[in-house]
């Protein structure tokens, strides 16, 4: 009975073993293997804007369109095949997915994850299998805070700089500020943005804020009349939340109607990717941000235009941050590739990523935290506002990247709590 | 007799952890991921004989995970050895607390009262930001007795434990599903006020039962999390419960090799199905579940018992 057991494990060695065959890849293909999601609530607005980026700067860096600076075809010399894996499923399968994409696809590298769960388990596999991998969209600090990791890069700033900015920003422009409340998922992502929120806030204001009232309702809830309820019984001055996705949308709607936009200013730290679709519902004098310097935010250069008007010619959208994000990793790793010459190893285009600095669509990238695998970047807010009908920011105000992101090496937790020494703002 | 079979499990032990070593390093770790799996389904089987389907096991194998997780991360400790026992330990105490209550009741009581508690453990699990909220924290490597394995040998040592703990628990659970407590189960399943009759407990049975299932998933979550590297609090997701009933489902109750194969065969399709098709793959694992259902209404297993039966007769 045993024997039976191993049939079907045998049978497994067969079909690996005809994958093995198959997967001998042809020298003059780059296999890029691509995560994010392709189905559950993330697809929508982030895994699936983040995979047309891919395939729109894949094609150009493939065919050498991409603007100047860049230049080249393909990745070393090699044109880039696309292996696209979905991330749902959480941690424990995503690994084994990483697996599978190293040793049955024989990816070259891995761009992939918006899950910060991911993010925090695949770097230990990343670097048992030496395997060249950034990370393209995640939020949490602990992945280079809690470990050193060699084949992994992340080529864009934490979320944490979404909420030290976001409280800069109402600190310096809401007259009288003296309460705060807040609205946030019950998860990582919304505890520590509202804990760096608030904490940032405190060392601002030393210690003068008031917190009315903070809620946290369930991920994906979709209904929130109790919490706009309780966000409307006890005023604040500035309303937060690191809302995302579909979450945002049903917020936006609900809030509206019940005249919590109006009454209230709001800041929605992730709110760029509602822009598109429910625009019309945000009231003017609406705090938004975009995870970064992008879409309506991007500082203007050739590579940027060129991302926009492409972007949304194919897809029928503008870009949203995700797709930036996207862009801005696979640029990076061919940029990467392209410094360290041709035909290097994987040991030289790592030497070459670290500390490297370039420009994205979204403006300029520092890889120069996390000894040279973390980027750091400007962070951006502005008011909503229309003229004509058409949606646009005034008082927008950069924060530079060594304004609003913890110094090489700190914990961004102690270091906001310990008054954000070092922190260079103009 | 006796010896034939202990040899016959040493040898098919021996084989299975030369096959792991053999094939391609994503398969081998697809077959340690399947048999943590297979052991938890091995408890939900459990259950499923004595007419109970559990939505919670989740809970135990979350604990599990989490045992090996912070002993690892926080205690310094990483013998596999103490791991192990304090997940079993873990799991088995929580679930002679909640035993008490869960034992009392049948059918969808049970499987939503099961599934309660283990969403009350996702729900305190986010809430914790110590043990990394919702992203979860890593698990470091396990040593056995004082050997650290190196970073390529460390796969190793956790595919050895998985074999080890597979063909024991196993044929632990082989033999006592032909013990008296074992048939005890099915007996409650069809009239219970017979068994009370008969002059045996049925709480005391299902309690015992109850109890093995919540050990087999301590397990299998230890497992689980020494080889992926990772916990999170998915694990106690009521999803995660539900792919264990969807395991014992496919492979059928009737076997105890049935778990193991179901959970290989679940990996698998699930891998392939993530490769072939990365927008839907839902709907292979569903369509597929569907097929079983249809076809082979008491798992795959029931395969291998009609041809088995077929060469016989």
């Amino acid at each position: 009975m045993r024997l039976d057991s191993l049939k079907p494990l045998s049978l497994a060695c067969a079909v690996a073993a005809g994958t093995l065959v198959t997967s001998v890849q042809a020298a003059e293909e780059y296999k890029l293997g691509l995560v994010t999601f392709l189905s559950g609530a993330a697809s929508g607005p982030f895994g699936i804007p983040a995979k047309n980026a891919a395939d729109l700067v894949i094609d150009a860096i493939n065919d050498g369109t991409l603007p100047a600076p860049i230049s080249g075809k393909g990745i070393d010399g090699r044109q880039i095949k696309p292996i696209y894996v979905d991330e749902a499923g959480g941690a424990t399968k995503q690994t084994a997915e990483y697996r599978n994409l190293v040793d049955r696809e024989g990816v070259d590298s891995i761009v992939g994850y918006i899950s910060s769960g991911d993010c925090l388990a695949i770097p230990p596999v990343a670097e048992e299998l030496k395997t060249l991998t950034v990370l393209f969209d995640c939020g949490t600090p602990r992945v280079f805070e809690e470990g050193d990791y060699k084949y992994v890069f992340r080529s864009h700033s934490t979320a944490s700089m979404d909420n030290i900015a976001a409280a800069r920003y109402i600190n310096e422009t809401v007259d009288s500020l003296k309460s705060i409340s807040g609205i946030n998922q019950n998860y990582s992502w919304g505890h520590d943005s509202w804990r760096d929120f608030t904490e940032t806030l405190k060392v601002l204001r030393s210690g003068d804020i008031e917190i009315t009232t903070e809620q946290f309702p369930k991920l994906f809830a979709g209904q929130y009349g109790a919490e706009i309820s309780a966000l409307m019984v006890k005023p604040a001055d500035v309303v937060h939340t690191s809302f995302w996705g579909g979450d945002t949308d049903a917020l936006v709607l609900q809030a509206a109607a019940r005249g919590l936009l109006e009454d209230n200013q709001m800041i929605f730290t992730a709110g760029e990717t509602a822009l598109n679709s429910l625009g019309e519902h945000l009231p003017d004098g609406v705090i938004i941000g975009a995870r970064g310097p992008f879409g309506p935010f991007a500082p203007e250069s050739e590579l940027n235009t060129w991302f926009q008007s492409e972007f949304t010619k194919r897809f029928g959208t503008p870009p949203t941050y995700p797709a930036y994000h996207m862009a801005q990793a696979v640029i990076g790793l061919k940029l990467a590739y392209d410094k360290a010459g041709a035909d290097a190893t994987t040991e030289q285009v790592i030497d070459a990523f670290e500390y490297m600095e370039f420009e994205g669509p979204g403006g300029k990238v520092s890889m120069n935290r996390g000894k040279g695998h973390q980027a750091a970047t400007e962070m951006v807010y502005g008011r909503l506002t229309r003229s004509n009908g058409e949606i646009g920011f005034t008082d927008v105000r950069r924060y530079a990247a060594d304004c609003v992101n913890p110094p090489e090496g700190a914990i961004t937790e102690e270091w906001i709590k310990a008054g954000m020494p070092g922190a260079k703002c103009d | 007799m006796q010896t034939k079979s202990i040899l016959l499990l040493i040898g098919g032990a021996l084989g299975l952890f030369v096959l792991g070593l053999l094939v391609p390093e994503w398969l081998s770790y697809l077959m340690i991921i399947a048999m943590g799996k297979g052991i938890v389904v091995l408890g939900v089987v459990l259950l499923m004989r004595a007419g109970l389907v559990s939505f919670g096991q989740g809970l135990y194998y979350c604990i599990g995970a989490y045992v090996a997780g912070t002993l690892t991360q926080f205690a310094g400790i990483s013998d596999v050895l103490l791991i192990l026992l304090a997940s079993i330990a873990a799991s088995v105490l929580v679930a002679a607390l909640v035993g008490l209550l869960l034992c009392r009741y049948r059918g969808i009581f049970f499987a939503m009262f099961s599934m309660a508690f283990s969403m009350i453990l996702y729900g305190l699990l986010v809430r914790s930001s110590v043990l990394g909220s919702t992203d979860g924290f890593n698990v470091l490597r396990p040593s056995l007795l004082g050997w650290v394995p190196s970073d390529d040998a460390s796969s190793d040592l956790v595919l050895a434990v998985a074999v080890v703990m597979v063909m024991i628990l196993g044929s632990l659970m082989w033999l006592y599903f032909r013990s008296l407590s074992g048939y005890a189960g099915e007996a409650v399943r069809e009239n219970e006020i017979r068994v009370e009759y008969l002059g045996t407990s049925v709480f005391r049975i299902i309690y015992t039962k109850y109890l093995i299932a919540a050990a087999l998933a301590g397990i299998g979550g230890t497992v689980t999390a020494l080889v992926s590297g990772h916990v999170d609090p998915e694990m106690a997701y009521w999803t995660t419960s539900g792919e264990f009933v969807f395991i014992a489902l496919m492979g059928g109750t009737s076997h105890v090799a049935a778990p193991m194969v179901g959970a290989g065969l679940f990996e698998l399709l699930r891998t392939y199905a993530f490769a072939i098709a990365p927008y839907t793959w839902q709907m292979i694992l569903g369509s597929t579940l569907l097929l079983i259902i249809i076809f082979l209404p008491s798992g795959l297993w029931s395969l291998v018992s009609r041809f088995s039966r077929q060469a016989r007769g």
